[in-house]
């Protein structure tokens, strides 16, 4: 049941990558050139996304556990240490240079070709080198 | 169709599939946490299974979606150094972060979580930042 669960919502929320043009890079790039030909076709996504996810948060309050069992996650934490300034500082940059972010990355990779490999490749590098790296310069 | 009703159609199934995700298992529907904690090998067990599961649908469906409609492209840079250097970027950040565009994006500023607030203001500031400097400033994008 969790696995069929977790299974269609990667579906839905690949198919809605696809369709939102989340995995077009271009338009990406576009949100993020407001020196430029600015597209706000990204903000639509943003927004048609954070509805039913608001929707939820409220059902979830009234709801005691999770449908197929297990436990809802613990109340936000409210810190914001370096770790998370440096590392989403890290993460806007390397979106705004290639388009892509994880989500996209995965679900177009089946048409992205080498380039789409060669972004999984180096991102999977980056995941797996970042916490002894975060260790290291003393981050977190 | 105009694109802002395309994007906005996806948008809701994004955060439909997210609804799901949390109403049915629990989780939060991070794509950085999901895939990250598959690949370092921080989930074990069935935590893993569910994680697989969902990367399955996610690569799947697309996949499928792909062969039977075509037409799409990612449009992405033929510049691997650029690539490479991008997704290095988008790994190390988003596991220190412990989100990207879909965790701290669409799930936490949908409960107002304030560290969603600040890394979603601090990434969406750090892409704008790099679009003008290297496609306005340094013509390489």
């Amino acid at each position: 049941m969790r696995g069929i669960l977790s299974f269609a919502s990667g579906a839905l929320f690949g198919s809605g990558l696809m369709l939102s043009g989340m995995t077009d890079t271009t338009k990406v790039l576009g949100w993020l050139d407001i020196f430029g030909a600015w597209d706000p076709t990204l903000g639509f996504v943003l927004g048609g996304a954070i509805l039913p996810m608001a929707l939820a948060w409220k059902l979830r309050q009234r709801s005691g556990a999770p449908i197929a069992g297990g436990t809802f996650p613990a109340p936000p934490s409210r810190k914001i240490g370096r770790d998370l300034a440096v590392g989403a500082a890290l993460f806007g940059a390397g979106w705004g240079l290639a388009g892509l972010c994880p989500g996209p990355a995965l679900a177009s990779i089946s048409w992205g070709g080498v380039g789409g490999a060669v972004f999984l490749v180096a991102m999977s590098a980056g995941m797996v080198l970042a916490q002894p790296l975060g260790r290291r310069l003393a981050l977190a | 169709m105009p694109e802002y009703i395309w994007g906005f159609t996806g948008g809701l199934m994004i955060g439909t599939a997210g609804a799901i995700l949390l109403l049915g298992t629990g989780r939060i529907m991070g794509a950085s946490g999901i895939f990250g904690a598959v690949i370092d090998g921080s989930a074990r067990g069935g935590e893993r299974r569910e994680k697989l599961a969902f990367l399955g649908g996610l690569i799947g469906l697309p996949a499928v979606i792909a062969v039977l409609f075509g037409g799409q492209a990612t449009h992405l840079t033929e510049n691997f150094v650029i690539v490479a250097a991008a997704g290095l970027l988008v790994g190390l950040g988003t596991r220190m972060a412990n989100g990207c565009t879909s965790g701290h994006g669409v799930c936490g500023i949908s409960r107002l979580s304030r560290r969603g607030l600040v890394a979603t203001f601090v990434y969406l500031l750090a892409g704008m930042v790099t679009v003008a400097v290297f496609r306005h400033g340094l013509g390489m994008i």
